[in-house]
């Protein structure tokens, strides 16, 4: 395969997004980084829940699958456990990551499948218009909320680092470079990577101004091995760290299960005739 | 001929239901036919345990049969259970260290001290069990060696000194029957020089059958009646090197399920009734993408939580309809273990070739029933797989393109020129989300029609017993065998019944069954579940009104017998006259 540009890496469907969304920076550097990659489109699957996120598979050259709210991180683990050799990229909104699909994160860390997941995270739903999510801040006020909401935010990094998923990262669709290179490193992981993505909605929740002086990157010294770091990053208030905040290769759920079919075979593949003897 | 029913009971967790399986074991080595049902404990430990055997030397076992021939009762609690099922003139082999029977003259009855055997002349209380076989195996003439060879292989990795203990218990029970008991009956188990039977349950047969279709990823969550599923292919799929995943719940073990299936494997899972309720909202998905899978729902008795560990046929609706919009899919009824093994490779078979998402029922009763089946011939069974785009079909890709019979070549990752995305978004042909009505009637009829390709298939229905019945019997999934036992037994007392059992559930085989009940005036329905599930669907479906449909429907718990089918039968030819 001749190496594609980003612009390659795209299909000519247009996105329904709103100009100005977040999620077209997302694209973009998911682009980038196929390209830098070098990725062979027909062995990559993007799979996506629903929202305006879930929206992206089609815009990329490559096997797609648009699923259920909520669910794409089974189905990805499907797909790639059917096909160790493909590349799977899972993505979505935080209201499908973190709410409806909220209980399979942990389960992604205890297996961790070499599958990247990008959350594209922007405080609210954005499909359903504008309602609040489990990121949004406390006192939100929208449509299903008139008063405000009550419940405070949950901390996606912290989450991912309690349950111990092997690579935890953030960007920003609006730092493009260093969201491309935290694709990259996350496609170099062997193992699960969450990237929780901040990604303004500009229609229903526009944080394009309040956002940029909140942000900043994780120090150069920050040992990506160091756990108990990690935490203490992630849980700041004063700052939005991003980058990379805890990385740890163990061994990938695709190659554990290799190794039990072989510890399973012993001598050889049995034959089901052989399987039938057990029972006469 | 000898067709006898032996029935066990005792305490849970002391070893009742093993002693019927070692029993059972050894009579299908003689080449007998076996059909067995048991009924669990509800607790972990304690309570009561019971395994019923029927062991016959006929070409086919169709049901549990009706009352005992002989009950091996461990304990008062099983005597009063089950004495009144014995037959009059049966007989009771009881433990008379732990109880003595009413005195009455209506069965015959041999009093062993298994206990006191086991502890005065082994020195091991749990060895009872042994001591019982033995005496079972003096009484009704099954070689005491075949005992002691499934010991050998059963416990011979305990250790030889364990081994020889069990040895001397099956000795010390020939030993007593052989100087205290008068035999007074005439019932003999006869090896028939037959090939030895697989004695499988349901469940393992099911898992065979999956493991033959080409099962390559399974996914599930534990839930009674259907984690033997789980557990069986948890140590054999390995093997065969496909993978299998537990899932953190039911909505999980499809999503891998649909992911496996789109990358190109064959994929299933099983589950009960309450993850069947999980899963269908990505039923929908399935259908709506088009892509193949297996989902196993084992039946228990519901709704909710229900009672886990009995069976009812009450998932039916669910099972056809679950789900919001109308997503199509293949449903069938698997009704013994023999077709357990069959109709997988045939649920695979459908999903592959229609490439559709087919749930397959079964139920508490049959999940657990053991039978003896011929082992399969594996070099002879047709194999199918979905259709793959051509080279001509590649050069200008559309995943969902209608073609003459609905089924669009699936292209798998991993394929040039291939691409597409899925989505359970309405879609065109090529794939790409479409909001307009008239696509979405085209791509929905499409999707319904494709199925029904399913209905040409010659297995759909079975017949039994006479071709123009006076009174039809039309039961689902595993009532076939009772069904076909009572249609025998009516029609050798002069009767004309007949028995139309579909394997098909949905698309419904209306053609298959209108076709058949040409000139018959009544269908007696005989399910378990409340409200008549199948018979409801089966008058929707008859192009002639004056068939009068009998439904004999009752909640979960105990299958219906044989009798009982026989006379609503019977009742139903009454009323011709
Ligand atoms: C089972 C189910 N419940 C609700 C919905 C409606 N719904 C669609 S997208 C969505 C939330 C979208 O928010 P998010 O996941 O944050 O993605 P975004 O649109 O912001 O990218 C909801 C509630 C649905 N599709 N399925
Ligand atoms: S509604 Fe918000 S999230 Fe959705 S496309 Fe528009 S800007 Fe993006």
């Amino acid at each position: 395969m001749s190496k594609m540009t980003a612009v390659q890496y795209k299909t000519k469907i247009e996105p329904v997004w709103c100009p100005g969304c977040g999620d077209f920076g997302v694209l973009n550097a998911l682009c980038n980084a196929l390209s830098v990659k070098e990725v062979d489109p027909k062995n990559m699957v993007f799979v996506s829940g629903i929202g305006c996120s879930g929206r992206l598979p089609p815009y990329v050259q490559s096997y797609g699958f648009h699923t259920v709210h909520g669910r794409v991180l089974p189905i990805a683990t499907g797909i790639k456990v059917g096909n160790p050799d493909l590349t799977v990229i899972a993505v979505g909104g935080d209201g499908d990551a973190f709410a409806i699909g909220g209980g399979h994160i942990p389960h992604m860390a205890r297996r961790n499948p070499s599958i990247v997941y990008i959350v594209m995270d922007n405080g609210t739903y954005g499909l359903t218009k504008g309602q609040a999510s489990p990121t949004g801040p406390l006192g939100m006020k929208t449509g299903a909320s008139p008063y405000g909401t009550v419940e405070p935010p949950l901390n996606p990094i912290a989450m991912a680092l309690a349950y111990d998923a092997s690579f935890v990262a953030r960007g920003y669709s609006g730092k493009n470079k260093e969201l491309e290179a935290l694709i990259v490193r996350a496609m170099n992981h062997r193992g699960f990577s969450i990237i929780d993505v901040i990604s303004p909605c500009i229609t229903f929740y526009n944080t394009y101004k309040e956002l940029p002086p909140q942000l900043a990157a994780i120090p150069a010294d920050h040992d990506v091995k160091d756990r108990a770091k990690a935490f203490e990053l992630a849980l700041r208030d004063d700052k939005i760290h991003l980058g990379v905040f805890y990385e740890n290769e163990r061994p990938a759920f695709e190659d554990r299960l290799k190794e039990t079919a072989d510890k399973a075979r012993g001598a050889g593949a049995p034959k089901l005739d052989e399987i039938f003897l057990e029972f006469a | 001929m000898s067709d006898i029913v032996f029935r066990f009971g005792g305490e849970g967790g002391e070893g009742v239901i093993s002693t019927g399986e070692l029993f059972t074991t050894a009579c299908a080595r003689s080449g007998l036919e076996i059909y067995t049902f048991r009924s669990y404990p509800a607790e972990i430990k304690g309570g009561h345990a019971m395994i019923q055997v029927r062991v016959a030397d006929v070409n086919i076992l169709l049901s549990r049969g009706g009352t005992a021939d002989v009950l091996v009762a461990f304990n008062k609690e099983a005597y009063d259970r089950h004495y009144k099922e014995l037959r009059d003139g049966g007989v009771l082999v009881y433990d008379n260290t732990d109880f003595l029977p009413d005195e009455d003259t209506r069965t015959i009855k041999y009093p062993i001290p298994f206990n006191k055997i086991a502890m005065e002349d082994i020195g091991i209380r749990l060895t009872k069990n042994m001591v019982a076989l033995g005496a079972l195996s003096e009484l009704f003439g099954i070689p005491q060696d075949k005992f002691k060879e499934i010991c050998r292989e059963k416990f011979g990795k305990k250790g030889e000194a364990v081994l020889q203990k069990n040895f001397l218990a099956i000795e010390a029970g020939v030993k007593y029957v052989q100087q205290n008991v008068k035999k007074a009956d005439s019932l003999r188990v006869q090896p028939s020089g037959r090939q030895p039977r697989l004695v499988l349950s349901g469940n393992e047969a099911l898992s065979l059958g999956a493991l033959a279709a080409g099962l390559n990823v399974y996914a599930g969550y534990p839930i009674t009646p259907a984690s033997t599923i789980l557990e069986f292919l948890a140590r054999e799929l390995p093997k065969t090197g496909g993978s299998l995943i537990q899932t953190e719940d039911e909505i999980a073990a499809l999503g891998v399920v649909c992911g496996a299936s789109f990358a190109g494997k064959k994929a299933m899972t099983a589950t009960s009734g309450p993850g069947l309720s999980l899963m269908v909202e990505m039923l929908g998905l399935a259908a709506m993408t088009e892509l193949p899978l297996v989902i196993v729902d084992a039946q228990r008795a519901g709704p909710s939580t229900g009672m886990p560990t009995k069976t009812e046929q009450s998932d039916l609706m669910m099972a056809i309809h679950g789900g919001h919009g109308e997503a199509p899919r293949i449903v069938l009824g698997l009704t013994s273990v023999e077709d357990c093994f069959y109709g997988m490779i045939r649920a695979f078979n459908m999903a592959e070739y229609y490439q559709t998402p087919v749930i397959v029922l079964t139920d508490q009763a049959l999940a657990q029933r053991e039978a003896s089946i011929v082992k399969p011939d594996t070099s002879h069974l047709e194999i199918l797989t979905r259709r793959l785009p051509t080279a001509a079909d590649l050069a200008d890709y559309q995943r969902y393109k209608i073609t003459p019979d609905n089924i669009s070549p699936m292209a798998i990752p991993g394929m040039p020129d291939g691409f597409y995305s899925a989505t359970g978004i309405e879609h065109t042909e090529a794939g790409g989300l479409n909001y307009e009505p008239a696509n979405h009637g085209k791509m929905i009829e499409k999707r319904w029609k494709k199925i029904e390709g399913v209905l040409k298939q010659p297995w759909i229905t079975k017949n039994y017993g006479t071709p123009n019945p006076e009174v039809a019997i039309i039961g689902w999934g595993s009532e076939e065998g009772v069904i076909r036992e009572a249609v025998e037994n009516g029609n050798k007392e002069g009767m004309k019944l007949g028995a139309m059992h579909p394997k098909i559930l949905w698309p419904f085989p209306t053609e298959a069954i209108n076709t058949y009940l040409k000139g018959v005036k009544r269908v007696v329905v005989p399910e378990l579940n409340y409200s008549g599930q199948f018979a409801k669907i089966l008058k929707q479906n008859l192009q002639d009104r004056n068939i009068d449909v009998i439904s004999m429907a009752k909640p979960g718990g105990i299958p219906w017998s044989p009798a009982e089918v026989l006379a609503q039968a019977k009742e139903a030819s009454k009323h011709y006259v």
